[in-house]
């Protein structure tokens, strides 16, 4: 029999390798869910992680990696963050789905003057739609007392249906003949968020997940916040002897990842999305929870995290197409990858001992 | 027209999947664990359940089954916040992402079949009806009146004290999550089998979470469970009522209400509970809190 | 083998190891039926963990015990139980939610119905004079009371052993009286009581055999009566303690003044209700009072972990009640709570990250919000060097320190940072004896060199050892302060609330 022993610190490469460990054990395991349901397992794992980059099509799908990236990273950035300080914001997907809204907004009621103004004042609404999105569980939570994770949850329902009626309803093309969904932003010069050079995918919103990734490692390494943050995470009434406000750090860590993921959504709908449709969320929101958690929380580690996730998003579609796996594989690879993850980061909160034979 | 008796059935219909997943979220929260992935055992307990009662006709078996694939899985979660210890609020998340994906998985074949139908019991309800209303006196008889409810509450308020008393907090919980993962699944199951009566992709829509959200409500009591599933199923059938009545508010927006109604109950809730400390319905003490014992 | 009538318990060579920590090293020692056997020794000498081993929640790696002239290996608490072992835990193992009935019923392995389970307990509460209400719940019960109910649950269990984990330092002297009279009258019947704790006094009066633990291992068994507390000291640490050195202090201008401060209860714990008093530059203030009385409310109105109405809080007549805990470091007020893992310091988080916690300001390691680590690391070193801490370095996490050093780093944070006023809660609890005196020695010395100090403990030899002057806090409220030269125990026991609702009891005693 096995016990386990708290010890204080976890040596530095165990951190690093809890992580890559995760990742060999989601491969073995995926590969025996395939062989389970009939298909080779060695072809299937190498078309999600290896063909996105140098299989045949891959000069195709290479640029999609950072197209995918770049949300994964941005909103894991600000999730971090709040995750660090044990506040559990998982609404994130909803966040996302109001960032776009409002920045959409502005591009349609802006429609059709062109002007340089056009795309920053959208950038700015978008992050404000997820910021006040994000400030409803903050207030509800510093007011009531009421579960910040239960509210932002059920309010990606909400604003699932918001987008809904929006497609369907204000925001509707008036030049679509009736089809649900509104103007292709795409096709709007001022408003668009284009493929900055040619071939790599990379868009504002990828700008702004590299920035968020400094950011937000200055914020938690060097600035004085950042330290609060954690320390509120470990220790709360350490942190509140130190002087943190707990609802301000509520208000501060909502509203900073409400706004990236805001910020997220805006530059998917101006950019690779398009238009606003009744399923605009994505499922982002969510699979970067698994981004922040496999990056250890550290932005450095989401940056690694959130290419390789994007590189199963990727790699199921392709899988999807070759090998006919079903679309929602990768769904059950990112859920069995928090799983392992979770699991392995065990060693490095305990050591595990064998326990002496009990008489 | 508000209130005859299809409405009051249809009520009733409405709120059993969340009267089962909370009942089964009131025992495990009861023995000091908070398992977020309800949503994720909901759904596979329907997909379980309807593939089962679609390939043996049976929906009794397809219940059996819901119940036994929700503990299969909630397993997954005792294994790593009981013995492995990791963050109960992350493993959760990570059971209901994995719960929808599996489904997602392997719910393609069953996507356009109808539900075998479910056989109208005493009254012309049926009995999954009958058992949820059954099981909430039997829960809170259980949990208030006998010996292994006193110990599962004693774990669940203090796990050092129910330790240094001899009590096996690991196994106590296992089983409390195995339970709740029962019901969980069941109640998943009743969207498939009962309510919608086919197999759609994350058709639980989030009554998961709407169920962990009604706990809070209800105080941690199983008729405070019975009073929230039936709210629930109010906002739902009067939303229903009112999207066949023609109101004029845009489908969407009136399919937000049970959402908003779970947001507001919360609220209302937790406002009462952070003034009136000390009274009953409090959070149980050792919720959500590792336990580890060095011997 | 030996049975003998004269012994009920035996150790012998009893071992355990924990990561690092030899907690038990051949320990033997018996006890005889009727006997109060004190259990002495420091903290961390291994005490708890001895009892744990009776008590079958540890299991030893070496050696073995008997009960009654069997062997005694229990697999865990039932086992014992079932043996005749009961015990009393000093962190009670109660269920807030809980009434009293049900908390007894969960400490009985083969409980009475429901409805017989009452009688039960009032008949037991009535023989021992231990008054208790079964249908009450544990929340609103205060820490006597509480003890009341683990030991009623006890003795429905009929022990021939029970043991007592420093049960009376949640106890005013009055109450302590009480429960020394309960334990002569089990004694009298013929149950064995082992009992745990520092206090030579109460040792020395009421146990008729004493053995004494350093560092895990016997350092020998004692008529406590036959020896004096000085004695029973030395034994106990291994060396003769040298007195504090209390000279070349002079009382200044009030510097911290505290009027009609009034809270809301903390986390189950007590509101303040009016408290006030003035601490003079140079003088040391000590607060007592039994645990659970307002304490941590009182650090945390201090500290400004709780903000006050204005004019609660004034540090040389500037009010600082509505400022939170970093301003008021600004102004020199500076404060460190009780719980050293969790409050005073992250477990998690290195020495160098620990002294940024409070440090940041006053110190200067963070201009306008950028970290300077390194300065941070420098304070760290300057606090290990200043107080003696012993560990590997500032990149050590606090939690791998043992308590006393721990502690020493805790209270030389603040003190490094030269306060005005400063106020310690418990600073010398769970820290083994030369590390106490490094502290209550470096309390001393900051108020020689001007500084405003308040000392709240429950403590009470080491308040009457440090403080000038002696307030009690019981209810949360707090007594006028009065000088503590002459003050006696009894008079300390009187102001800290007598016996809190204990008169019946001695009616029935």
């Amino acid at each position: 029999m096995l016990r386990l022993e708290p010890r204080p610190a976890a040596p530095a490469w165990l951190e690093l390798a809890t992580p890559v460990m995760a990742v060999i054990a989601t491969m073995i395991a995926g590969g025996v869910l395939f062989a389970l349901m009939g298909f080779d397992p060695v072809a299937a794992v190498r078309t999600i992680f290896w063909d996105p980059l140098f299989g045949p099509a891959a000069s195709y799908s290479r640029p999609q990696l950072l197209v995918k990236a770049g949300p994964l990273i941005l909103i894991a950035c600000g999730l971090a963050v709040g995750f660090r300080a044990g506040i559990w914001n998982i609404g994130a997907e909803g966040q996302y789905i109001v960032g776009g809204l409002c920045g959409a907004a502005v591009a349609l009621a802006a429609y059709p003057a062109e002007g340089a103004w056009i795309f920053p004042a959208m950038v700015l609404a978008g992050a404000a739609g997820g910021w006040a999105w994000g400030m409803i569980p903050a207030m509800l939570r510093n007011w009531f007392g009421a579960s910040e994770i239960l509210v932002s949850l059920m309010l990606v329902y909400v604003a699932q249906r918001l987008a809904a009626w929006m497609a369907f309803g204000p925001m509707r093309n008036p030049e679509g003949f009736g089809m649900p969904g509104s103007r292709n932003l795409q096709q709007y010069p001022s408003a668009a968020n284009p493929e900055l050079v040619a071939g790599t995918g990379a868009h504002w919103g990828v700008v702004a997940a590299a920035l968020a990734v400094v950011a937000t490692w200055f914020l938690m390494s060097r600035h004085i916040r950042g330290f609060h943050i954690r320390a509120a995470g470990l220790a709360p009434r350490a942190a509140r002897f130190a002087g943190v406000s707990p609802a301000a750090l509520v208000a501060f860590c909502l509203g900073l990842s409400g706004a990236l993921a805001g910020m997220a959504g805006l530059f998917e709908v101006a950019g690779p999305g398009g238009q606003i449709i009744d399923s605009f969320g994505s499922g982002y929101g969510f699979t970067a929870i698994i981004v922040a958690f496999l990056g250890r929380l550290h932005p450095l580690g989401i940056l690694l995290a959130g290419l390789l996730l994007a590189l199963t998003y990727i790699g199921g579609e392709l899988a999807q197409l070759t090998l006919q796996l079903p679309a929602a594989t990768v769904q059950v690879f990112q859920g069995m990858l928090l799983f392992f993850l979770l699991a392995f980061d065990t060693l490095t909160r305990f050591r595990i001992r064998s326990a002496r034979a009990m008489a | 027209m508000i209130l005859d008796v299809t409405t009051l059935l249809l009520l009733i219909s409405a709120a059993t999947p969340i009267l089962f997943a909370a009942l089964g979220e009131v025992i495990v929260e009861r023995a000091g664990v908070l398992n977020l992935g309800v949503e994720g055992l909901m759904i596979v307990g329907a997909l379980a359940g309807f593939a089962a009662a679609h390939a043996t006709g049976s929906t009794a078996l397809g219940f059996a089954v819901a119940a036994v694939a929700g503990a299969g899985l909630a397993m997954i979660f005792a294994v790593l916040t009981q013995m492995l210890l990791t963050n109960q609020v992350a493993t959760g998340l990570a059971l209901t992402l994995f719960g929808l994906g599996l489904t997602a998985m392997f719910g393609k074949p069953y996507e356009g079949i109808k539900a075998p139908p479910v056989p109208a019991g005493p009254l012309g309800v049926n009995a999954m009806i009958w058992l949820g209303l059954a099981l909430v006196p039997l829960i809170w008889l259980g949990l208030n009146r006998t010996r292994a409810g006193l110990i599962l509450r004693g774990v669940g308020e203090n796990h050092d004290a129910a330790h240094a008393l001899g009590y096996k907090v690991r196994a106590v919980r296992i089983a409390a999550i195995a339970a709740g993962g029962a019901l969980a699944g069941m109640g998943g199951a009743y969207i498939s089998i009962a309510i919608v009566l086919q197999w759609t992709e994350g058709m639980t829509a989030g009554a998961g979470w709407i169920a962990l959200a009604i706990v809070v409500f209800a105080g941690w009591n199983p008729w405070g469970a019975l009073a929230g599933a039936w709210l629930f199923g109010g906002v739902t059938v009067l939303q229903l009522r009112l999207q066949a009545a023609g109101v004029a508010v845009p489908v969407q927006l009136l399919s937000m209400a049970p959402y908003l109604a779970t947001i507001l109950v919360l609220v209302l809730i937790s406002a009462r509970q952070t003034y009136a400390r000390g009274g009953g319905g409090t959070a149980p003490g050792s919720l959500g809190r590792p336990f580890h014992a060095l011997r | 083998m030996r049975v003998t009538t004269t012994e009920l318990f035996r150790a012998e060579g009893l071992g355990k190891t924990y990561p690092g920590v030899r907690a038990n090293d051949d320990v033997s020692f018996s006890v005889r039926p009727g006997e109060i056997h004190a259990l002495l020794g420091e903290n961390g000498a291994g005490k708890s963990t001895l009892v744990k081993m009776i008590y079958g929640l540890v299991r030893p790696d070496a050696g073995r015990m008997r009960l009654g002239g069997a062997a005694h290996a229990p697999a865990d608490p039932r086992a014992a139980r079932a043996a005749g072992v009961g015990m009393v835990f000093q962190h009670f193992s109660l269920f807030d939610a809980l009434s009293v009935a049900e908390n007894v019923a969960l400490g009985m392995d083969a409980p009475p119905p429901r409805r017989q389970l009452p009688p039960r307990i009032a008949e037991v509460s009535a023989a021992y004079g231990l008054p208790l209400d079964p249908a009450r719940r544990i929340a609103g019960l205060s820490a006597g009371e509480r003890q009341r109910v683990e030991i009623v649950r006890c003795l429905l269990g009929e022990p021939r052993l029970l043991i007592m984990d420093e049960p009376t330092s949640v106890l005013t002297p009055q109450e302590a009286e009480i429960l020394f009279a309960t334990l002569r009258k089990l004694a009298a019947r013929g149950t064995a009581v082992l009992y745990i704790s520092h206090k030579l006094d109460e040792i020395r009066t009421h146990c008729d055999r004493a053995t004494i633990l350093r560092q895990g291992r016997v350092v020998g068994t004692v008529s406590p009566g036959e020896h004096t507390a000085r004695a029973l000291a030395a034994m106990m640490v291994g060396a003769e303690m040298r007195p504090v050195d209390r000279s070349g202090r002079q009382a200044g201008d009030a510097v911290l003044v505290v009027r009609g401060l009034t809270s809301a209860p903390g986390h189950a714990g007590t509101a303040l209700r009016d408290v006030g008093f003035a601490v003079r530059a140079g003088e040391i203030l000590g607060i007592g009072g039994v645990a659970g009385n307002g304490q941590e409310e009182l650090i945390a109105a201090l500290s400004g972990e709780t903000a006050g109405r204005p004019g609660t809080v004034l540090l040389s007549g500037a009010d600082l009640s509505a400022l939170g805990p970093e301003p008021r470091r600004r102004a020199g007020l500076l404060a460190a709570p009780e719980d050293r893992l969790g409050h005073a310091a992250v477990p998690e988080m290195s020495l160098t990250d620990n002294a940024l916690l409070t440090g940041a300001t006053r110190q200067r390691l963070a201009p306008r919000g950028v970290i300077d680590h390194a300065a941070a690391r420098a304070f760290a070193r300057r606090i290990i060097a200043a107080f003696d801490v012993r560990t590997p370095g500032p990149g050590t996490p606090a939690a791998s320190l043992s308590g006393g050093n721990l502690q020493k780093f805790v209270i030389g944070r603040e003190i490094l940072q030269d306060p005005r006023a400063l106020v310690v809660n418990q600073p010398t609890w769970g820290v083994d004896a030369g590390a106490a005196a490094a502290i209550r020695q470096a309390l001393l010395d900051l108020a020689r060199r001007g500084a405003a100090v308040v000392v709240i403990s429950q403590d009470l030899d080491e308040l009457l050892e440090l403080s000038d002057r002696f307030a009690a806090l019981n209810a949360g409220r707090l007594s006028a302060p009065v000088p503590t030269e002459g003050l006696t125990i009894e008079r300390i026991g009187l102001m800290l609330g007598g016996a809190h609702g204990m008169e019946v009891a001695h009616v029935a005693a």
